[in-house]
C-alpha cells in the first residue's frame, strides 16, 4: 500500500503531456483542422522551455517559453494551410520534421544539464487524505492546470457560443461560409490553442517528467497524442479516460521491466505504440468509419470570391 | 402593392471572362412573392449570392428600403433584414436542429430561451420540427423546414428561395406555398428562385427572367403561358421530346433479386430487399427523394461498391453479384454515374483519355502504349455524333460545361453499343437544351433494343422519360408500374411514406 499513491503519481505524471498535447489537438481537430505536428511542437516546446528554464533559472518561465515556442511553430502551420491552402497532412508532417530539426538546434548546449525539481503544490486539506492525498491532490502546478484544461475544453467547446461557432466551422466550413462565419479566423485561434498546448505539453517533459534535455525526448508522445484525439472520437472524456490508460501503461511497462518478467524490455518500451495502433485498428475495423470526426477534418478551405 | 423593399440597378459581376451577371435591375416589394427565373448559369444564384453578401458586385447599386446600402457580408445582409434558404442546404449534418438555428444568430447559443422562442415561431408558421434530433437523421424537407425557421428568427423584411422545391415531394412543396403565402401577407418580400414554370405560376405575382446574366423580361408569369415563360429563358423554343415508336420488349437483361446491401458510413442507408427487373428496349425509371439509398444501388448495379447481404444481380442471364463493374461491361453494360467530374471521368484529362475509363474493359486500346489514334476518334466520334461544344479539338474535361460533358460522358458509353444502359441522375446540373437532347437519346437508345434504367430525382424527367417507374424510400424499392397507372400524387406518396403492404400486393 505505501507503493500505490507514488505509482498514481507517476501515472498522472506520465499521463499529463499526453492529455495537453491531445487536448490542444482536440480543438484544433473540432475546428476541421488535422494538425500531424504536434510531435514537432512538443519537441520545440520541451527544447524551448528548457533552454529559456537555464537561462533565466526559472522554471515557470521555462514552461510559459515553451509553450509559446509550440504556438509559434503552429502559426506557421497555421500560415501555411489557411492562407495557402496546403495540403494539412503534408504540411503536418512537415512541421514535425521541422520541429525535431529545430529542437536540436535550440536545444544544443543544454544537453546534459539538469534542472531542480519545481516543488509540488498541496491542496490543504485534501492531500491529507490517504493514498488519494499523495497520489491526486498532490502534485506540480502544471497537473493542476491540466486538470483545469480539461473542464475549460470542455465546458468552452460545449456551452460557449465561440465553441459551437468552432464546431460549426469543423463540421462543414462550405455550410459555415454561407452564413458567414469568419472560417479562416476561427480555425487559426483553434490552431494556436493546439499549438500552445503541444508546447506546453513539451515543456512539461523536459521540466517536469525528465528534467534534463535530450534530442528527440518528445519520442512519439505526440503521435500517441493524435491517436488519443481519434480514439476519443469526439468525446472530451473518453480523451482524459485514454491519456490516463496510456499514462498506466507506461508505469506499467517500467515496472514490469524492473520486476524481470522474463520479457526483452525492448518488448515492454514498445508496449504504449503498439496500443496506440491496437486502438486504431479496432476504431477503424469496429465499421465506425468517420464516426466522430469533425464533417470538414483536413480539407483546404478556399472560398469563391 | 406594399412599400418598396429591394431595388437593384445595374449590378453587373464578372468571373474573369464570363459576365455572370450584366447590368441587372429588379425591385422588389413588401407582400410580393417575386420568381427569379431562369437555365442553369443565368446569374440566379450570382445575383442572390450578391443580395445575401457573399459575393461583391463590380458595379452597381443596392438599395433596401430606399437607402443605398453596401453588403460586405452575410451578416451584414442579415442586418438589414435579409435571410436566404440556400438550395444546397447550409446545414451541420452532425449538429441538432436547434444548434443549426442558434449558429447564424448573434450571440446566441442552443440553451431553453432560444428553443422557447423558436417553438414559438414554428407553431405560428406551421413548422412541425424535432428540435433535438441531429440533421443527418431528418428528410429533405425536414431539412428545409429548419432552414426556414432558422431564416425565420431573423425577422426577415426579405427572405430569398434558392430552388427551394426541388428536393421536396408535391405534398411538402405545397407546405411549403402556404408558410410562404403567410409570410407575404405579414409583409415580407419573397424572392424564389425556380426553373419550375408551373409552381412560379401558382405563387408569384411577378417574375424577372435572366439569360445569360441578363434580365430579359419581366412580366406577371399568371398571366402569360408555361411555354412563353420558357421560351423567354431559354432564348428559342424547348425542344420536346419524341416519343419512341412502339416496339416489343425482348428478354430481362438486368434482375435484382431479393438484393439486400449493407450501408457505408455514418450516414449511409441499408438497401433491404430489392426486386428489379429491366427488359430489352424498355426505359426503368427509379424516381424519389435524394438520399433514400438511390446511390446505394446505383453501386451495387454497376458492382463499384456496397456489401452483398443477400440476394442476387443478374445481367444478361449471369450472375454477377459478386463481380466488378469490369466483368459487368464485358456483359454488355454501361453505367453512367452521377458525379461528371471525378468519377465519370477524370476532370484534368482530356476527353480523348477520358475514353480509356470505360472501354478498357471491352476493346483493345493498344498492348504497350496507349493507341492514341483510336481514342482521339472514339472522342471525336462522340463529340460530333452527340453534339458536344467543346472549346478546343480535345479539351480537358474540366473545361466543358455540365451539360456537354454530361452529352460527352452518356455519348461515351452509348458508342460502346450496350446492351444495358444504367444512368444515375441524368440530367442534374444541365441546362434544358442538353437535358433534352440526352433524354431523347437514352429513348432512342431503348428503341433500338437496349434496356434503360435511370434513377433520377426530378419527377418531370421520370414522368416523361420511363415506361415503367419504381420509387425509392427508404432502401426500399416499390414495384415498377406502367408510368400509364401512376398519377403525380401517387408517386409523391410513394416518395415519402413507401409502398404499405396491401398495395404492393395489388
Amino acid at each position: 500500500m505505501e507503493m500505490l499513491p507514488f505509482i498514481l503519481a507517476t501515472v498522472f505524471t506520465a499521463a499529463t503531456p499526453l492529455l495537453i498535447a491531445a487536448l490542444g489537438e482536440h480543438v484544433t481537430e473540432r475546428a476541421g483542422v488535422l494538425n500531424l505536428g504536434v510531435e514537432g511542437m512538443m519537441i520545440v516546446g520541451a527544447a524551448t522551455g528548457f533552454a529559456a528554464a537555464v537561462l533565466t533559472d526559472s522554471s515557470v518561465f521555462g514552461i510559459l517559453a515553451g509553450a509559446l515556442a509550440g504556438m509559434a511553430l503552429s502559426a506557421v502551420f497555421a500560415l501555411m494551410v489557411l492562407v495557402f491552402a496546403t495540403n494539412q497532412v503534408a504540411t503536418g508532417l512537415a512541421l514535425t520534421i521541422m520541429g525535431l530539426g529545430l529542437a536540436g538546434l535550440i536545444g544544443q548546449g543544454f544537453v546534459g544539464q539538469p534542472r531542480a525539481a519545481i516543488p509540488p503544490v498541496k491542496i490543504p486539506l485534501l492531500s491529507e487524505i490517504p493514498v488519494l492525498g499523495k497520489a491526486i491532490f498532490t502534485g506540480d502546478f502544471v497537473f493542476f492546470l491540466s486538470l483545469a484544461l480539461i473542464a475549460f475544453v470542455a465546458w468552452g467547446l460545449n456551452r460557449t457560443r465561440f465553441g459551437l461557432l468552432l464546431r460549426a466551422v469543423g463540421e462543414s466550413h462550405g455550410s459555415a461560409h454561407a452564413l458567414g462565419l469568419p472560417v479562416k479566423r476561427i480555425r487559426l485561434v483553434a490552431i494556436l490553442f493546439g499549438g500552445l498546448l503541444a508546447g506546453l505539453a513539451g515543456a512539461y517533459l523536459s521540466l517536469i517528467y525528465t528534467r534534463f534535455w535530450s534530442p528527440g525526448m518528445s519520442a512519439g508522445r505526440g503521435w500517441i497524442a493524435l491517436a488519443l484525439v481519434v480514439f476519443a472520437g469526439g468525446h472530451v472524456w473518453r480523451l482524459v479516460l485514454g491519456a490516463y490508460l496510456f499514462g498506466g501503461i507506461t508505469v506499467a511497462q517500467l515496472h514490469a521491466q524492473a520486476g524481470a518478467i522474463g520479457l526483452p524490455s525492448q518488448f515492454l518500451s514498445a508496449l504504449p505504440y503498439l496500443m496506440t495502433i491496437a486502438a486504431l485498428l479496432f476504431l477503424s475495423i469496429s465499421g465506425r468509419k468517420g464516426a466522430g470526426a469533425a464533417g470538414s477534418l483536413g480539407q483546404p478551405f478556399v472560398p469563391e470570391r | 402593392m406594399g412599400p418598396e423593399r429591394i431595388r437593384l440597378s445595374g449590378i453587373t459581376k464578372a468571373f474573369g471572362a464570363l459576365k455572370a451577371n450584366d447590368h441587372v435591375d429588379l425591385t422588389l416589394h413588401a407582400g410580393e412573392i417575386h420568381a427569379l427565373l431562369g437555365e442553369n448559369g443565368a446569374g440566379k444564384s450570382t445575383l442572390m449570392k450578391i443580395l445575401y453578401g457573399l459575393l461583391r458586385p463590380d458595379s452597381g447599386e443596392i438599395r433596401i428600403n430606399g437607402q443605398r446600402v453596401s453588403l460586405p457580408s452575410p451578416q451584414a445582409a442579415r442586418a438589414q433584414g435579409i435571410g436566404m434558404v440556400f438550395q444546397h442546404f447550409s446545414l451541420f449534418e452532425d449538429f441538432t436542429a436547434l444548434e443549426n438555428i442558434a449558429i447564424p444568430l448573434e450571440g446566441r447559443i442552443a440553451d431553453a430561451a432560444l428553443r422557447a422562442q423558436v417553438e414559438a415561431k414554428a407553431r405560428h408558421f406551421g413548422l412541425a420540427i424535432d428540435l433535438d434530433r441531429p440533421v443527418h437523421t431528418l428528410s429533405a424537407g425536414e431539412r428545409q423546414r429548419i432552414e426556414i425557421l432558422r431564416a425565420l428568427m431573423q425577422e426577415p423584411q426579405v427572405l430569398i428561395l434558392d430552388e427551394p422545391t426541388s428536393v421536396l415531394t408535391p405534398d411538402e412543396a405545397e407546405a411549403l406555398f402556404a408558410t410562404l403565402d403567410t409570410l407575404a401577407e405579414e409583409g415580407a418580400g419573397i424572392l424564389f428562385i425556380s426553373h419550375k414554370l408551373e409552381e412560379v405560376r401558382r405563387l408569384c405575382s411577378r417574375a424577372t427572367i435572366l439569360r445569360g446574366g441578363k434580365v430579359v423580361a419581366e412580366t406577371d408569369p399568371r398571366a402569360v403561358s408555361a411555354a412563353e415563360l420558357a421560351a423567354l429563358m431559354v432564348g428559342e423554343g424547348v425542344l420536346d421530346l419524341r416519343p419512341a415508336a412502339a416496339h416489343a420488349l425482348g428478354e430481362p437483361l438486368l434482375h435484382l433479386d431479393g438484393l439486400s446491401v449493407a450501408p457505408e458510413g455514418v450516414h449511409g442507408v441499408a438497401l433491404q430487399d430489392i426486386h428489379l427487373t429491366v427488359q430489352a428496349g424498355e426505359v426503368v425509371a427509379i424516381a424519389g427523394v435524394a438520399g433514400n439509398g438511390q446511390s446505394e444501388l446505383y453501386a451495387a448495379i454497376s458492382g463499384e461498391g456496397g456489401r452483398v447481404t443477400a440476394g442476387r444481380v443478374t445481367m444478361a442471364g449471369q450472375d454477377v453479384t459478386r463481380r466488378d463493374i469490369n466483368a459487368r461491361r464485358a456483359l454488355g453494360a454501361a453505367f453512367v454515374p452521377e458525379a461528371r467530374l471525378g468519377q465519370a471521368t477524370l476532370p484534368q484529362g482530356p476527353l480523348s483519355e477520358n475514353v480509356i475509363l470505360s472501354w478498357h474493359a471491352t476493346e483493345s486500346l493498344g498492348r504497350w502504349l496507349l493507341d492514341k489514334v483510336r481514342i482521339g476518334e472514339v472522342a471525336r466520334t462522340v463529340i460530333s455524333r452527340f453534339d458536344v461544344r467543346t472549346p478546343s479539338a480535345d479539351p480537358q474535361a474540366a473545361q466543358l460545361s455540365g451539360g456537354n460533358l454530361q452529352k460527352y460522358v452518356v455519348g461515351r458509353e452509348i458508342e460502346r453499343q450496350p446492351r444495358l444502359m444504367v444512368v444515375d441522375q441524368p440530367s442534374w446540373g444541365v441546362d434544358a437544351r442538353a437535358a433534352t437532347h440526352i433524354r431523347q437519346t437514352l429513348l432512342d437508345l431503348a428503341a433500338k433494343g437496349a434496356a434503360v434504367l435511370v434513377i433520377s430525382q426530378d419527377l418531370d424527367e421520370v414522368m416523361v422519360m420511363a415506361d415503367r417507374i419504381a420509387v425509392m424510400h427508404g432502401g426500399n424499392l416499390s414495384a415498377a408500374r406502367p408510368v400509364s397507372a401512376l398519377s403525380r400524387a401517387e408517386i409523391g406518396l410513394l416518395m415519402t411514406q413507401g409502398e404499405s403492404p396491401a398495395r404492393g400486393a395489388a
